[in-house]
């Protein structure tokens, strides 16, 4: 299992940490009345420590609400932290003036979860593509009209295309104008919110397949928000399950996919629906019950515990860790699943018993 | 609903058939939107047919027409916007054509709808429960309270916490989820014969989306319903389907039943869907194979196959694929497919190109 987490990131040569988060925390305060008294906070990221190498994927997974986009947008400082450190490539960013940031903006860029509004329709393509020359008054060798032209041919795109609206293309290419406007000032880490779930099947695997092109191309660090976790196994090389504004587990994509360590995380698995009619009756689901708490008002002790069957009176007081249970595995629980030497059916998801 | 209080999976009797014929048969279905800019074939010559008891997927391309089929069962497109022609058979009386105050009758005891956006079937100014209540007291003649309580009822079955204080929030107090669960209890309050489900578990976490599928299946098994199920997720139609139909521009492409699709599809388009997709239970692919190109236009649908710009295999049969419409036709077993391509040149491509990389 040692050499799985050397392989996943570490074989592009490049596993060095690129951004660091130490303790990241966001609490957004609820005001009421008059005076606008804060009188409680929606703690959307509460304390999330986690190294994204240089040119791997790390993915963040997990319910609606658990603060996904909140993190990722966190990273790329478009908020303000209320709490912890970023480091990017050694330099503590967390703090940074929006002046001072404005040269690392170069770096670090957003995909972000809607692809229809966060295009601005009443501009061209060629407007919206070279927007990021202007504002950051970076000069191209051959002229912005240049520049652009060749980032619409790199994702795929006519350069053709120059003049016309958003709304004359359809969601997918849509999705890679978002994209060829994000590698204008070829970043060093791109944090895609959802970047595919908003497309249809046929025109998802085009968009995965060109970001794994693009990746590779020119060693691109990703951070991948989604919540279909059958393409999360697919582009990533780490995988991040969050739980109303946690880390309850991360580890390499083979590890938390063959031997997923935290209740939370097996339970996701088990509840993927697969499409495979011939296991449509010998599958074993472990079936969550109710909703996911309220952020405002989390439980005690570990946060999972309303909802998970191995839930003792000693989760309903105290909080359980994020520690390494095995090589590159990290688990917040204080009953972990596979923590001994078995091993599943890879093909069974987990939780299956065939 | 109180002789089945207690019966969620359990052994009530289904409901008897009332003939041979099966419960909802559309024949022929063509649904066109005239636009400014043309003539829009949502749905064109479209046929097929769902038994009491039994749950159809529909699966397909953004914009295939999923949701305009369904619309048109029930009788909810603007009067004056869309021509339709054809048959839509319900328990052998045609819907197309009948006046509209007869086929609302229709709705919520014989046929109901979940629909794709929750926020749209749910009214904002009116609390959760007096929105089921209403929908209960149109089809059974019961007090307020009676209804009231079935309500309740009800949003404790979709699981919904605390339903009896619950029941008195209006539908933003909910959360996706929660809305979601409260529409499918809306949609079953009055135990349809046929229910719709328009993407019913898209917008919802997978955890939440099992326990609303359970839910289908559960009360499927109770009342002997037909069930259309809605779904970009081909995960999905293989746990509840038993039939599935595969739609592209408009029309059927494949149809059959639920393990055949999965194990021996028979449409270039289908193969497309199935190779695009990442699969959990298999091992990890290096690379997922898209299907090229972007969807057609349905004002100027493509001449013969509509998916010909699409298809690797267009030029297969010398130019057929581009000049004349494939018919919708059993190759066997009521396994449905419109192509032109031979049952030799299936089996060999399905075989040797695409079953491997799958
Ligand atoms: N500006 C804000 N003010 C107050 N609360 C916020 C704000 N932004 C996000 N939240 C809350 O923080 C929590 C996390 O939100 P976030 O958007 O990060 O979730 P997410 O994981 O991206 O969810 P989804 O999968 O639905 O996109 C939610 O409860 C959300 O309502
Ligand atoms: N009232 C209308 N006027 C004109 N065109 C319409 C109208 N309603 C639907 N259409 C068109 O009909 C086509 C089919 O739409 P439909 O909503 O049935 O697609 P769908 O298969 O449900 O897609 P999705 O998977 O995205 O929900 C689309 O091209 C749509 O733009
Ligand atoms: S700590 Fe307890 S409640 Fe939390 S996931 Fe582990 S077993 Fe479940
Ligand atoms: S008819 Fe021709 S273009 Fe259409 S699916 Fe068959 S082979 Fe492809
Ligand atoms: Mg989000
Ligand atoms: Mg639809």
């Amino acid at each position: 299992m040692s050499t799985k987490t050397e392989t996943g990131a570490a074989n592009r040569r490049l596993g060095e940490d690129l951004l660091v988060a130490t303790d990241l925390q966001k609490h957004f305060p609820i005001r009421r009345g008059l005076l606008q008294r804060q009188v409680g906070a929606v703690q959307a990221v509460d304390g999330l420590t986690f190294t994204v190498k240089r040119g791997e994927t790390l993915s963040l997974v997990g319910e609606s609400g658990c603060g996904k986009t909140t993190t990722g947008r966190l990273l790329t400082r478009l908020i303000e932290p209320t709490g912890g450190t970023i480091t990017l490539d050694g330099r503590d960013i967390t703090h940074l003036s929006s002046g001072a940031m404005r040269p690392l903006r170069r770096d670090i860029q957003m995909i972000f979860q809607d692809p229809y509004g966060s295009l601005n329709p009443r501009h061209t393509v060629g407007a919206i593509i070279g927007a990021p020359f202007r504002l950051q008054k970076v000069k191209t060798e051959h002229g912005v009209k240049r520049a652009v032209q060749d980032l619409l041919e790199l994702v795929g795109l006519s350069p053709e295309h120059y003049n016309r609206y958003p709304h004359e293309f359809s969601g997918g290419q849509r999705q890679r104008i978002g994209i060829a406007r994000t590698l204008a000032l070829r970043p060093k880490v791109i944090v895609a919110d959802e970047p595919v779930s908003a497309l249809d099947v046929s025109i998802q695997a085009q968009v995965v397949n060109l970001m794994e092109d693009l990746q590779n191309e020119f060693d691109l660090t990703y951070v991948m928000i989604a919540h279909d976790l059958s393409v999360v196994r697919h582009v990533s090389d780490r995988v991040a399950v969050m739980y109303l504004g946690k880390i309850m587990e991360i580890a390499d994509r083979t590890s938390l996919y063959e031997r997923p360590m935290h209740p939370y995380t097996v339970a996701l698995l088990s509840a993927v629906p697969i499409p495979d009619t011939s296991r449509r009756d010998n599958r074993e689901r472990i079936r969550l019950t109710g909703d996911v708490p309220s952020p405002i008002n989390p439980p005690s002790g570990c946060r999972f515990h309303t909802r998970c069957w191995k839930a003792q009176d000693l989760c309903k007081t105290t909080e359980p860790p994020l520690v390494e249970l095995s090589a590159g595995h990290q688990a917040a629980c204080h009953f972990p699943e596979n923590t001994t030497k078995l091993t599943i059916d890879p093909t069974g998801a987990a939780g299956s018993a065939a | 609903m109180t002789q089945h209080e207690d019966s969620l999976g359990g052994a009530t009797p289904p409901r008897p058939a009332s003939s041979g014929a099966p419960f909802l048969q559309v024949r022929e279905l063509r649904v066109h939107f005239p636009t400014d800019d043309g003539v829009v074939k949502s749905v064109d010559d479209l046929s097929f047919s769902v038994d009491r008891g039994k749950t159809l997927g529909i699966v397909g391309e953004s914009g295939s027409g999923k949701s305009v089929t369904s619309l048109s069962i029930m009788g909810l497109h603007k009067a004056g916007t869309a021509r339709i022609s054809g048959e839509i058979l319900l328990d052998g009386q045609n819907l197309v054509g009948m006046a509209p105050d007869r086929v609302r009758q229709l709705r919520g005891k014989r046929m109901a709808m979940i629909f794709q956006d929750p926020l749209s079937a749910m009214h904002p100014f009116y609390t959760v429960g007096s929105q089921i209540v209403e929908a209960y007291r149109i089809h059974n003649k019961v007090t307020k309270a009676v209804a009231r309580k079935h309500a309740v009822d009800l949003l404790d079955r979709v699981g919904i916490p605390n339903p009896k204080s619950r029941v008195d929030d209006y539908p933003h107090q909910f959360s996706g989820g929660m809305r979601q669960r409260a529409m499918i209890a809306m949609a079953l309050s009055c135990d349809p014969e046929l229910l719709i489900a328009d993407e019913p578990t898209t917008a919802l976490d997978v955890t939440v989306q099992a326990q609303i599928l359970d839910l289908i299946r559960d009360l499927q098994a109770e009342f002997n319903s037909a069930v259309i199920i809605i779904t970009h997720d081909l995960g999905v139609v293989a746990e509840l389907a038993d039939d599935i139909m595969v739609m592209y521009a408009g029309r059927a492409v494949e149809y059959s039943s639920a393990p055949d699709i999965f194990n021996s599809p028979q449409h270039p388009y289908t193969w497309g869907l199935l190779g695009s997709m990442p699969r959990l239970d298999r091992e990890r692919t290096e690379r997922l194979q898209p299907i090229k190109g972007t969807p057609p236009s349905l004002i100027n649908v493509p001449e013969g196959c509509p998916f010909n710009p699409r298809c690797a295999y267009a030029g297969t049969n010398g130019d057929l694929s581009f000049t004349l419409r494939p018919e919708f036709r059993d190759v066997g077993g009521g396994h449905h497919i419109a192509c032109h391509l031979g049952a030799e040149d299936r089996l060999r491509i399905w075989e040797t190109e695409i079953r491997p990389k799958l």
